[in-house]
């Protein structure tokens, strides 16, 4: 198959960047996304030209580096899916492919197609845990979850943090993110006691990143490949609502 | 080389727990005043990284990728082992310890297995504490399954994701501590040199990866979780960025390597389906419960599969080992296929693969049966291949996927380098010369929360904190030679990409040092590797500059490392003259075709000291003792 | 009163503050659509139902009193309603300054991709239809009081009616999005009603646009007159 692709390419951070045509001949249905774009790269770099960068690394879908719009689709056409996922027979020979990276300005283009997702590591660090102790957790069995519990905060806990979610929202909203973390540990019994604090913490650090908000399109629903539920996003625009007319201590330092 | 494991003295079950009583202690109030590095942020890093920063050091968290939660412990499917007994099913410590002694074919230290049977139990809990969403029952307890051939079901899971929900619980541990301030992230700057000053290991050298600058940072102490180095093989079930940068490094800084050799090869992953596919995937060894291997009895039979009756089909595995059939363990089955298609037999469009056929179990079972327990897999299978397993049979063969090789540590976990400790995969562990499924995330998490911080305390408590900066002519030489290695690769300016020297290198090593070797192959790869090195050096391309972000100047010092260790993999496969665990020699088999042990001359840790590129490296010994398990021959007959 | 400022100061307050106020202009809209349908019962049915509006509460509160009470609430729930769409639509905007070249909105309904355009217009229609009907500046032959004639005169123009059928078009759009959202935004976690939110607001929508839609329409088609 024959491709020709439409990359956007930017040198360094504030530069400016622009799209780039390329040839990408001879490739097999069977390859994998990335693998059509390292046999570009490996073109390029032996015809002495700068190879494409993108972000990639475990290459089964579950490290969450990876990650690109193909053709306006996060992580391209096909559902639940990563772009390491994503193979070539999903496209038809002679296509087109526009490759662009996310476009959000909480996650500024560092080259090429490698956007920096640090705002994902600071709403993290905002709230996103448990504060236990290392040794003075009690016995695992102490706590029983009820299971239907444990599998909603299972489906939140399964996001892997590559920001398809932001990429998708015509907002630029990290909703979806937020949601999934914060659910996660607030279906769980042991996430109860920071639950209200770290709902408002979260949203707080969120919009200091500078994502855009939540317009309920659920574009991320559809663009997130662990299929995460907008749902989430319920339960927590619920948790910030009784966690601010409570009056929940709030540090917004 | 002096080698001294330090194992406590006192009766095995004891022994961790007096070690814990004569380990110095830090005043507190001087804690915060000790700068401890941490290199990696998969479970063992961002563990040992959350745990010391609990414990009021200041610690450097570095990783070369864009966030901490992105280590390859993500991709880890399968579970946890644990001697919770939560089962009732007659687990114990002892039990664990025992079977993962065995399960590493009587190659590694026994108080250190102990340790980590203990440590299993304090694994869960935290794990549990931290919301880690292990699988429950229907009355809210954990659940637990057998894994790996295991007697008992020890194993905690969270569905395929066991790595990923273990590895975010470390990672929003750690981020807590970035929140307090006790622990610094330095995020997407990779280390490229340890510092050694007087002997003891002061800090590191990084490259940022974005704005291309080098940097020194100084520590009382380096702590490297930088994984295992599987990708050597170029395709491996490892994340493209896994390398042995940080430890060969550190070997060259006068670190000892113990039983390089030692490299894992998984039954059951995806074929190669190109030569351009750079990634291997695995698949859950569950598949084996239901599924049948086969390949053509005529070699080069290109007919497919449904084409070809029952009586043209091999099943080898049931014929080898009636008794343990298609469950035989991880290095037989690997071993057995590659046989089988280098024998010709392979099937697929790459010829390089064997059927695992669930016909007949959908025929027994239903095919719902078989949906209900591997629907997920059939899926993933489907999302690579196109293939509906459900119909065609799946293609699978052996790849690289664990190593149990990596820096020689004492029963502190510190190298032979004092103040440098290395956890997880990058050490050379407690799994001897095999890996048992479900053991990896357990040592990792152990080394991590509960072992390193302590004895990273141990040793802290005799060094005054402070004392040298990044002036010290170690540190500036330390940048030089750094900068002046990456000058060198920018400037060859050959024909070839860096990939295709990994490849070549991949090929080379998994041909004459993967799933069996031999002294002639052995000999002749160490003959090959000097000259695929110079060729390196002289014909590769590295394009770009090196003042911004330059994925293949990563990837180029990456695979110059890989080059050079190289090696040292096939000095220690070639000189340990034996079979063991997933080291296989061809000469040392049974009559019926498995691996022999030799204990007289073998029962030790090869433990290997640097002495220069492209030099045989010193071999040292640390003898194995064995008193609470007698070593004695595997059979699956 | 702070708690409530520091809500409003996330993105999720504001959120939370247009869904509370959009609740209250629906409720507006519905009882405006009700009140209108009372055109079918005659000018006399019509206008005594204005009169009500206008002395409801009386003789314990004056003339006026609940009507004026109520339009400074309309008012107050228009402004933050529009004051939080902005502020948010702000943020939205800082937080995507490089556009996608290509991008493709497969998923987004029609409705909440014209949420703003579609609230934009309702808000100019307000405005004009508050100039038309209400304090006659822009009608042809207003006299105060005389509802029923004052809307069969007013809708007997062709372009007005259209303009009118386009505004409660987008209105109705504007509402199905916002109806089924606001459940999401207020955090109701009821799969039921999250699973029947989708069409019950659909319904609503389409029910709103026939109530509103067919008062002109029937004075265009003379089934409404003056006679």
């Amino acid at each position: 198959m024959d491709f020709t692709l439409h990359v956007w390419r930017q040198g360094t951070p504030g530069s400016k960047g622009d799209f780039e045509t390329y040839q990408a001949k001879n490739v097999a249905p069977s390859m994998s996304f990335l693998d059509m774009l390292d046999l570009v790269n490996e073109e390029l770099t032996r015809d002495g030209g700068d190879p494409i960068a993108f972000e990639h690394d475990c290459r089964e879908g579950i490290c969450g580096s990876c990650g690109m719009m193909v053709n306006g689709m996060a992580h391209g056409p096909e559902d639940l899916v990563t772009v390491c996922q994503l193979h070539m027979r999903s496209f038809s020979d002679g296509d087109e492919l526009w490759i662009e990276p996310w476009r959000a300005d909480a996650f500024p283009v560092m080259r090429d197609l490698v956007v920096d997702r640090n705002a994902f590591d600071r709403i993290i660090e905002s709230g996103g845990y448990i504060s236990v102790r290392t040794g003075s957790a009690p016995d695992a069995n102490a706590v029983p979850v009820p299971k239907p519990d444990a599998d909603k905060a299972f489906d939140a806990a399964a996001c892997i943090g590559c920001g398809a979610c932001v990429a998708a929202c015509p907002n630029a909203s990290a909703m979806l993110f937020t949601a999934a973390k914060a659910g996660h540990l607030s279906y769980l019994p042991q996430g109860q006691p920071e639950r209200y604090e770290r709902a408002i913490q979260m949203v707080h650090q969120h919009d200091e990143e500078g994502f855009g908000n939540c317009t309920n399109h659920g574009a991320c629903q559809e663009a997130c490949p662990k299929g995460i539920s907008v749902d989430y996003i319920s339960r927590l625009n619920r948790d910030v609502l009784r966690a601010r007319l409570a009056g929940v201590a709030f540090d917004s330092t | 080389m002096e080698l001294d494991a330090k194992i406590p003295s006192g009766p095995l079950a004891d022994k961790w727990d007096l070690h814990r009583f004569e380990m110095k202690l830090v005043n507190p109030a001087n804690k915060r005043k000790h700068q401890v590095i941490v290199v990696g942020t998969g479970l063992a890093g961002a563990s040992a990284a959350a745990t010391m920063g609990e414990l009021g050091y200041r610690v450097h968290a570095f990783t070369f990728h864009d966030s901490a939660r992105r280590a390859h412990s993500i991709a880890a499917q399968g579970g946890i082992n644990a001697a919770k007994n939560y089962q009732g099913d007659g687990d114990s410590i002892y039990r664990l310890f025992h079977d993962t002694v065995k399960g590493g074919d009587f190659r590694s230290r026994e108080a250190n297995v102990y340790r980590l049977a203990q440590l299993s139990l304090n694994i869960i809990d935290q794990a549990v504490a931290q919301g880690v969403p292990f699988a429950r029952e229907y009355g809210g307890y954990l659940g637990n399954r057998s894994f790996g051939g295991a007697q008992v079901s020890r194993t905690f899971y969270a569905r395929g994701q066991t790595g990923q929900q273990l590895l975010l619980g470390a990672y929003q541990a750690m981020e807590r501590q970035v929140a307090a301030g006790t622990v610094i992230p330095h995020l997407r700057k990779e280390m490229l040199d340890v510092v050694v000053i007087d002997g003891a290991a002061r800090g590191i050298i990084t490259r940022d990866l974005g704005t291309g600058k080098i940097e020194a940072h100084v520590a009382d102490a380096v702590v490297l979780a930088t994984g295992g180095y599987s990708n050597a093989f170029f395709l491996s079930t490892n994340a493209m960025g896994c390398n042995v940068t940080a430890s060969w490094r550190a070997h060259k800084r006068g670190a000892a390597f113990a039983n390089p050799c030692f490299t894992q090869i998984h039954p059951t992953c995806i074929p190669q389906s190109g030569e351009y596919q750079s990634k291997l995937t695995l698949m859950s060894e569950s598949l084996r419960n239901d599924g049948r291997i086969w390949v053509p009895v005529r070699a080069g039979d290109s007919r497919p599969p449904h084409e070809i009756p029952d009586a043209e089909r091999d099943y080898y595995l049931e014929r080898f080992y009636p008794s343990f059939g298609n469950l035989t363990p991880r290095d037989i089955a690997s071993r057995r296929a590659k046989e089988m298609v280098d024998a010709g037999h392979g099937v697929g469009p790459g010829r390089n693969g064997v059927y695992l056929d669930f016909r007949d179990a959908i025929q027994r079972l239903g095919k719902k049966a078989i949906s209900e327990r591997y629907s997920n897999l059939f899926a993933m299978y489907e999302k690579i291949t196109g293939e509906d397993p459900y119909t065609v049979p799946m293609r699978i063969y052996p790849a690289p996927h664990y190593t149990m090789g990596g820096l020689w540590v004492d029963y502190n976990l510190m190298t032979t380098v004092p103040g440098l400790f290395a956890i997880g995969e990058a050490n050379f562990s407690d799994h001897g010369a095999n890996r048992l499924g479900a053991s990896a995330l357990m040592q990792g998490l152990a080394d991590g929360y509960f072992i390193v911080p302590l004895t990273v305390g141990n040793h802290l408590a005799e060094v005054a904190p402070g004392g040298v900066d990044a002036d010290h002519p170690a540190f500036r030489d330390g940048v030089r030679e750094v900068e002046e290695v990456q000058e060198r690769l920018l400037a060859v300016n050959g024909n070839r990409t860096v990939d295709s020297f990994h490849q070549e290198l991949g090929r080379l090593l998994w041909d004459l040092c993967g799933m069996s070797r031999s002294e002639a192959g052995l000999k002749e790869a160490l003959a090959k590797l000097p000259e695929l090195r110079e060729s390196f050096w002289r014909d590769v391309r590295v394009p770009g500059s090196g003042d911004n972000l330059n994925q293949s100047l990563e990837k180029a010092g990456r695979v110059a490392d890989f080059l050079e260790f190289a090696e040292l993999l096939c000095w220690d496969a070639l000189e340990r003259d034996e079979s063991c665990g997933a080291h296989y020699r061809e000469e040392h088999t049974t009559p019926e075709g498995e691996a022999l042990r030799d204990d007289e001359r073998f029962s030790h840790g090869a433990v290997w000291e640097f002495s220069g590129v492209g030099h045989k490296p010193a071999r040292h010994r640390e003898e194995l003792i064995f008193e609470h398990v007698p070593p004695s021959q595997r059979s699956y007959k | 009163m702070r708690r409530v400022t520091t809500l409003y100061s996330s993105s999720v307050g504001k959120k939370i503050a247009m869904a509370l106020s959009g609740i209250i202009l629906f409720g507006f809209v519905l009882m405006h659509m009700l009140g209108n349908l009372k055109a079918f019962e005659g000018r006399e049915a019509m206008n005594s139902y204005a009169e009500f509006l206008r002395v409801v509460g009386t003789p314990i509160v004056p003339e006026y009193g609940v009507l004026w009470l109520v339009r400074i609430a309309l008012l107050a729930a228009v402004g933050v309603h529009a004051l939080s769409a902005f502020q948010l639509w702000r943020q939205s905007r800082s937080a995507r300054t490089h556009r996608y070249l290509k991008s493709r909105s497969q998923v987004f309904s029609y409705a909440s991709r014209t949420m703003r355009w579609g609230g934009v217009i309702v808000l100019a229609f307000i405005v004009y239809h508050l100039l038309h009907m209400t304090t006659g500046t822009v009608h042809p032959d207003f006299e105060y009081g005389s509802v029923y004639d004052n809307l069969v005169i007013g809708f007997q123009s062709a372009p007005v009616t259209a303009f009118y059928l386009v505004a409660v078009g987008a209105l109705s759009i504007h509402l199905y999005h916002g109806l089924w959202s606001v459940f999401s935004t207020l955090g109701n976690e009821n799969v039921r009603v999250n699973r029947i939110r989708r069409p019950a607001a659909a319904a609503i929508a389409i029910g709103m646009f026939l109530g509103y839609a067919v008062v002109p329409l029937a004075v265009v088609l003379g089934i409404l007159t003056l006679g």
